[in-house]
């Protein structure tokens, strides 16, 4: 009964337990062709290969090839001292290299047991969280592109110029800021720096609701992305998912609050989870649910980040950072909510060099996409796109 | 009235300054010329600019004022790329694709009505013709897709001819059903149907309670014959890379946009002409105010129904920029059991309407 009902919808989709695939009567299956999609497809999101075995115009199975993008990061890190892998890490998720940077310090300081200025925790905040909205910017900007809808893209591109703007000034660059040091961050903010994300606040947070009418409450976009792509939420856990992919099954898990670094646990957020009104939970239309409602989030953390930032007075951004990192022997695993889920990095320390023995990245988005042949089953071409599109991943940091 | 769209034709037919046959001339080339100015230059400018200014951008603003030679430059660009055709494609099939794509395209063009005195050929079945020559489209599509010897081209191509063939069944029955309202299927009489001293409320859009239904049912088909957004799904590029043309290049690829600005045109002439009255002037005559009296004539003829087409390309650059793209079964589900229904509803209503109550 089921199976005739969602016939009826024009979709031939059944979800009989839990699972998501196209029924195919036998005599009309035809032979089976391999399609190889990518490195170079609009829509794999950078050099992500998928080799699929279609019948006809449905997936049989997508086997994702990677390593396009592999620049030896860990073996970079053996042969860097601490200070030295930042930029390293900057190219890691090149869309968030502040938060990847947050994450990296965050792993060092805690084998080092420095104490961090409250006043560099609360920019650090700030700026990881303007990249945040800028990463989610252009996670639901290529979303809307993969879908066909071309205009919210650059609706999307044009406010995350602003917090390229913003970063620039802060860092002296626009997409890799090596910003976030161990120890401390490089520069304090200019002048007027403050007052400037506090006017960009006011004006994202009306341009965030245009773009959800504009996109989000699509009719063809929510006929696109509802119900394609179910996780359940036990299988997403086995799958070791973090960030808006897990949240969007239903699991509320948010490391700014159940690790609560930083300052995260002195400031009052939501963690948005979708409710089964407007999606299906765990399909990618909750996906990117989260991902709009995050941003609303961030925006809120960061106004109240600048209400209760200490003023500058006598203060000094590097008065923290380590003249040199020599860390005492131990190992540590660092983590941190970047905008794709959680990034760690578990590192070795020998006690006597003052490069890293060891330096292993735990990248989100490779975790993520490691589901990818799972979600794909039985699917059309047009929804594979449309979820490797909710995956939102940055190749640059699965083949690190 | 149709002896004054005679005598006009005539007296320009009748124009031939030291024996050459001008007048002839004009009347056939206006249009072709119109065509090539517009296909080439506005269609694609247009389209730029439009969806720059939808996206807070400029658009193009290099060449010339405001960027209004940068499809010249682009065609010279196009012209100078190398004609590739790759090794293991079908050449045949892979060279005469665009070639029959553009055919199809423009052939549709002769039975358009350019205002009363420009017409290539005023078919008895112009309608008929026009609805059926688009369908070497298909042809034009397949042997591209098929040529190619390209995994994303063939299922490009699979889906334009599913799509294209599904969605001329409400497209006829719809423009069937203006037939009916008209009696005919000659495009001038269509026309001279819809011309009066109230301008616009002799459109047959207003001269029919139903009318607005086969009138958005051959809208919405319209879209998906021209492959445009949200039915772009035979090119779209996110999931096919560029669809049946990926493997094109230079001028190939150039004619191919030509065959997709052109049928653009003529599908939205046709929906003016079948229910907006083409080149009728839709200002009516108040009183001593003959305004609708004062814009009729060739001239205006063709500045009418010229506004009219931008109009309808206007609405599908809009929808393209504004929506997303439909997934192939939920396009042929809207045909099959959405548009295909509603069609036989407005064709049943329409002869009711024209039986029983007119």
């Amino acid at each position: 009964m089921q199976e005739l009902g969602l016939a009826e919808q024009g979709s031939l989709r059944v979800t009989p337990d839990g699972e998501n695939r196209i029924v195919i009567e036998k005599d009309l299956s035809s032979e089976e062709m391999i399609l190889n999609m990518g490195p170079q497809h609009p829509s794999t999101h950078g050099v992500l290969r998928l080799e699929c075995r279609t019948d006809g115009e449905v997936v049989v199975e997508a086997e994702p090839y990677l390593g396009y993008l592999h620049r030896c990061f860990e073996k970079h890190a053996e042969m860097t001292d601490y200070p030295g892998i930042v930029p390293y890490v900057d190219r890691m998720d090149y869309l968030a290299a502040m938060n990847s940077d947050f994450a990296y310090a965050i792993a060092v300081e805690k084998l080092l047991d420095i104490e961090i200025p409250r006043r560099v925790e609360f920019m650090r905040v700030i700026v990881s969280e303007l990249n945040r909205v800028a990463s989610h910017l252009v996670a639901i900007g290529t979303y809307a592109i993969d879908l066909g809808a071309f205009t919210p893209f650059l609706f999307c591109f044009r406010d995350r110029e602003h917090i390229m703007n913003l970063l620039e000034w802060v860092s002296g660059a626009r997409m890799l800021y090596n910003y976030i040091l161990v120890g401390g961050v490089s520069h304090d903010f200019p002048k007027g720096f403050s007052e400037r994300t506090g006017e960009f606040v006011d004006y994202f947070r009306p341009k965030a609701v245009e773009l959800q009418k504009l996109l989000t409450e699509n009719e063809i976009f929510v006929k696109r992305t509802k119900g394609i792509g179910m996780m359940p939420a036990d299988v997403a856990i086995n799958y070791g998912w973090s960030g808006p992919m897990l949240r969007g099954s239903g699991v509320e898990w948010d490391l700014r609050r159940a690790d609560g670094y930083s300052v995260y646990p002195e400031l009052d957020f939501e963690i948005p989870v979708p409710d089964g009104r407007f999606s299906d939970i765990g399909d990618s239309l909750s996906r990117h649910l989260v991902r709009a409602m995050e941003m609303e989030q961030s925006l809120n953390i960061i106004e109240q980040c600048l209400d209760k930032m200490p003023s500058p007075e006598g203060f000094d951004p590097r008065a923290a950072i380590p003249k040199r990192i020599r860390p005492r022997a131990g190992e540590v695993y660092g983590r941190a909510e970047n905008p794709r889920g959680e990034l760690g990095f578990y590192i070795v320390s020998d006690g006597k060099s003052t490069k890293p023995l060891r330096c292993k990245a735990r990248s989100s988005c490779f975790v993520n996409l490691s589901a990818m042949k799972e979600l794909s089953q039985g699917q059309l071409i047009p929804d594979l796109v449309a979820i490797i599109g909710s995956i939102d991943i940055v190749l640059g940091e699965i083949d690190r | 009235m149709s002896t004054s769209l005679n005598a006009w034709s005539d007296a320009l037919s009748g124009f031939s300054p030291a024996g050459l046959p001008l007048g002839l001339l004009i009347i056939a080339a206006i249009p072709l010329v119109f065509i090539a100015l517009y296909a080439l230059t506005y269609g694609v400018y247009g389209e730029r600019k439009i969806s720059a200014f939808m996206q807070d951008r400029l658009g193009p603003m290099e060449v010339g004022k405001w960027g209004i030679l940068q499809t010249l430059a682009d065609i010279l660009k196009l012209l100078q790329k190398e004609d590739i055709v790759n090794k293991e494609a079908d050449k045949f099939l892979f060279v005469i694709g665009p070639g029959v794509l553009f055919v199809g395209a423009f052939l549709a063009f002769a039975v358009l009505p350019f205002g009363p005195a420009f017409i290539g050929a005023d078919l008895n079945v112009g309608l008929f013709y026009a609805i059926g020559i688009v369908a070497l489209e298909v042809v034009g599509i397949l042997a591209a897709g098929w040529g190619s010897n390209n995994k994303w081209a063939l299922y490009g191509a699979i889906r334009s001819v599913a799509q294209i063939v599904s969605y001329e069944i409400p497209a006829a029955i719809a423009i069937l059903c203006g037939a009916m309202m008209a009696g005919t299927l000659g495009m001038q009489q269509i026309i001279l149907q819809q011309q009066g001293e109230y301008g616009f409320l002799h459109y047959f859009l207003f001269q029919n309670p139903i009318a607005w239904l086969p009138f958005l049912i051959y809208f919405i088909s319209s879209l998906a014959e021209t492959n445009r957004a949200p039915f772009d799904i035979p090119e779209a590029e996110s999931e096919l890379v560029a669809g049946y043309f990926t493997e094109y290049t230079g001028m190939k690829f150039a004619v191919i946009f030509l065959a997709e600005y052109g049928s653009m045109f003529m599908v939205s002439a046709i929906i003016s002409i079948v229910f907006l009255g083409g080149w009728a002037s839709p200002l009516p005559n108040i009183g001593a105010l003959a305004l609708n009296d004062w814009t009729s004539g060739p001239l205006w003829g063709a500045f009418w129904i010229v506004m009219k087409g931008f109009f309808f390309i206007f609405i599908q650059m809009w929808l393209r920029w504004t929506l997303p793209r439909l997934r192939v079964d939920q396009l042929m589900h809207l045909c099959w059991k959405v548009l295909t229904p509603f069609a036989f509803v407005a064709f049943v209503l329409t002869a009711v309407w024209e039986i029983y109550v007119k």
